[in-house]
């Protein structure tokens, strides 16, 4: 709990490279530096190939085929059979004026992860790249994680029981190699790299798109201010998260979980003084 | 939906489904996952839980004060119970032969993790007491292990209001403050009311003072939540939920009235412990049928978050609702020639940045080429005019944007209620 109550939240936004290091606090001494994905949403063009590839590096089984009747999104959302999703939003707004907004959304691989935080068993752990991936072989499908989760990423897969999602390719950028989405990404909407470098690029072409008059354009959990630290994964985006269906301003349940001892611990010690009071009175 | 749009659509006299529904969402689809437990395995452990820890900490105090019969009753309850519990959360695993993996690891950070540690010390605890009491066998043995279950018992009814709270469903997380309050006090109107239903009159005097101080307890602490909660309580007072705690609420009072007034007539005594200890069962139902609900619609999970960003900051040109829906028409520029940024060569990305110009050679495969181009020199012209005859049709039915994403929301949700 001691990661969550941290002074680094007190001293307001870090710098690019300032934010918590999230592999350290796991106990890497020496370890690679923190890597992620730069979502650029604003040159997704909704080809999916990142789904199609994932799917296939990662030997994700087939999770439906059905159409949504929506949008062209007919996966619908992240899930355990699920590790990359592209959203398709569609806006008219005026006579004449419309938009499509294309984005592929992924785990966000969270400094202050939730569901690593709430698994009883240990599956869930932190990479030396910073990075939090499902050890299939501990996990016992308790469901814990899916429900920690702020961005509903992490699922239960119905066929093997068990909790799965995004590993960042834990495989191949242990051997240097990009994740499978990015390397089929054909207009470089999925980045990968170190993270601070991410965040720099990122902010280049936050300052571009601004400067070109693209006002909507912001930077999504690239803070380490933010509710989750700052993400792994980080999107720019060209309106609100929500649109994109990602929560506006997520925080990670556990900064909550002290307090909530506190009073599990008031709780339970009130029951026992009724228990132990009520026995009191006139004997039998 | 924006502020804006809200306003022109009241202005229209339309009377909208849910008031103030100032937010946008993806196709109206949650945005957190729906817990992936059971009802009656979690919602059922939740019940036999508190049952079981408020009974052994009763028992140990009829024990104390010579009710030896009310205390077998307690401890025989609470060894059941948590032997059920046991079952159900063991059922509940998407693999269930790895149940003992709960005790790789001793987390604090994980609720389930103390949890399952908390129930390996209380099980045994309650299983020894209880076995003890009903043989007479090793009566020492048995007075450790009833001194031991009603130590960590009570953290057994508390602890299962932070395995729902340490969750991003908006129900359980928010009701955080009242949650452990509610659930103990829910575990000794259960305990009370069984001990009052199986337990001769003259012993029953401790479980009726339990029963009586966890309804009333329960009673005013679901009354501040609910105060607290605001809008937020919403998920606990419609749908399954909002019926269930409704139930459970008319039980408690019920339960609550009869046993103060006839809590020495056996019968009555015993019709009292019965509406108590279902009271209990459906406020847990209720709690956990709410935080489902809660996270199905993503209005639960939106709009405090909106709020908490509004709270904080003073609203910044890209966050006024008027946005610049027509930024999608003027040409987004190009990204930075990156090349030199990747952390390897890719030799790959040159040889598309060096054929794309070519793609625009009239007659190339359905002209799509220019899709893949990075600086969407024309194609966004080009989008706009494929969703044109959308937006003629969205202009005839007399919606914008916004209230076409609020409408699919509202009617998804109602499809699913439908379902369920």
């Amino acid at each position: 709990m001691s990661t969550h109550v941290g002074a680094a939240f007190a001293s307001g936004p870090a710098d690019a490279a300032g934010g918590l290091d999230p592999a350290a606090r796991s106990g890497y001494a020496d370890h690679p530096p923190r890597m992620g994905f730069f979502t650029d949403t604003s040159v997704c063009i909704g080809c999916k190939a990142c789904e199609v590839a994932c799917k296939e590096w990662n030997a994700v089984p087939e999770d439906g085929l059905e159409l949504t009747g929506m949008s062209y999104d007919n996966t619908g959302s992240l899930s355990a059979s699920t590790w990359r999703h592209v959203a398709f939003v569609e806006q008219i707004s005026r006579p004449g004026e419309a938009r499509w907004l294309m984005s592929s959304d992924v785990c966000k691989h969270c400094t202050e992860a939730g569901c690593l935080d709430v698994c009883p068993t240990g599956a869930l752990m932190r990479t030396e790249f910073g990075t939090v991936v499902v050890q299939d072989d501990v996990c016992n499908g308790c469901g814990y994680c899916v429900s920690a989760c702020p961005f509903g990423v992490i699922g239960r897969r119905e066929t093997d029981g068990g909790a799965h999602k995004c590993t960042l390719c834990y495989d191949r950028i242990g051997d240097g190699l990009t994740p499978a989405c990015a390397k089929a990404c054909p207009t470089e909407s999925i980045q990968f790299g170190p993270l601070d470098e991410l965040r720099e690029r990122a902010q280049a072409r936050l300052d571009d798109l601004h400067e070109a008059g693209v006002d909507d354009a912001r930077l999504y959990l690239n803070d380490p201010a933010d509710g989750v630290g700052g993400a792994g994964a980080f999107f720019l985006l060209l309106d609100e998260p929500e649109v994109y269906g990602l929560p506006p301003d997520p925080v990670v349940t556990t900064r909550d979980l002290p307090r909530m001892w506190r009073h599990v611990a008031a709780a339970a010690g009130a029951l026992a003084a009724a228990a132990l009071l009520s026995g009191l009175g006139r004997r039998p | 939906m924006t502020a804006t749009e809200n306003r022109r659509h009241q202005a229209r006299g339309e009377e909208l489904m849910v008031p103030q529904a100032e937010f946008r969402s993806y196709y109206g689809l949650p945005v957190i996952k729906e817990p992936v437990w059971g009802v009656r395995d979690v919602a059922g452990y939740l019940f036999f839980g508190g049952l079981a820890g408020a009974s052994s900490a009763l028992a140990a105090s009829a024990e104390l004060s010579g009710r030896h019969e009310l205390a077998r009753v307690a401890k025989t309850a609470a060894a059941g119970a948590i032997g059920l519990s046991a079952l159900a959360l063991v059922h509940d695993l998407g693999r269930p032969a790895r149940f003992h993996h709960m005790l790789r690891v001793f987390k604090p950070t994980s609720p389930m993790s103390v949890g399952s540690w908390l129930l390996t010390a209380y099980g045994p605890a309650a299983g020894v007491a209880a076995a003890s009491a009903v043989t007479g066998l090793l009566p020492g043995v048995g007075r450790a292990a009833t001194v031991a279950a009603a130590v960590t018992g009570p953290g057994v009814a508390a602890y299962t209001a932070a395995l729902l709270a340490d969750t991003a469903v908006p129900a359980w997380h928010d009701a955080h403050p009242e949650l452990p309050y509610l659930f103990v006090s829910s575990a000794a109107t259960a305990a009370g009311g069984l001990g009052l239903m199986l337990a001769r009159t003259e012993q029953a005097a401790p479980a009726r003072n339990l029963a009586m101080a966890g309804a009333a307890a329960e009673i005013t602490v679901r009354s501040r939540m609910f105060q607290r909660l605001g809008p937020g309580a919403e998920p606990y007072q419609s749908g399954r939920a909002g019926r269930l705690l409704d139930a459970a609420e008319m039980l408690t009072v019920g339960g609550l009235t009869a046993a103060a007034i006839g809590g020495r007539n056996r019968v009555l005594a015993a019709v009292a412990g019965a509406a108590l200890v279902a009271s209990s069962a459906l406020t847990r139902f209720g709690v956990f049928y709410a935080g489902r609900a809660s996270a199905r619609d993503p209005k639960y999970t939106i709009t405090p978050q909106k709020d908490r960003i509004r709270a904080a900051s003073p609203p910044r040109a890209q966050d006024l609702p008027a946005g610049r829906h027509g930024a999608g028409l003027s040409p987004l520029p190009p990204p930075r020639d990156r090349a030199q940024d990747h952390p390897g060569p890719q030799p790959e990305n040159d040889q598309i940045d060096d054929h794309l110009p070519g793609d625009h050679q009239p007659g190339h495969v359905g002209g799509r080429g220019d899709v893949t181009e990075p600086d969407g020199g024309e194609h966004g012209d080009g989008e706009v005019q494929r969703v044109g005859v959308v937006h003629r049709l969205a202009e005839v039915a007399g919606r914008d944007a916004g209230q076409h994403e609020i409408r699919a929301g509202e009617q998804q949700q109602e499809q699913r209620d439908r379902d369920a």
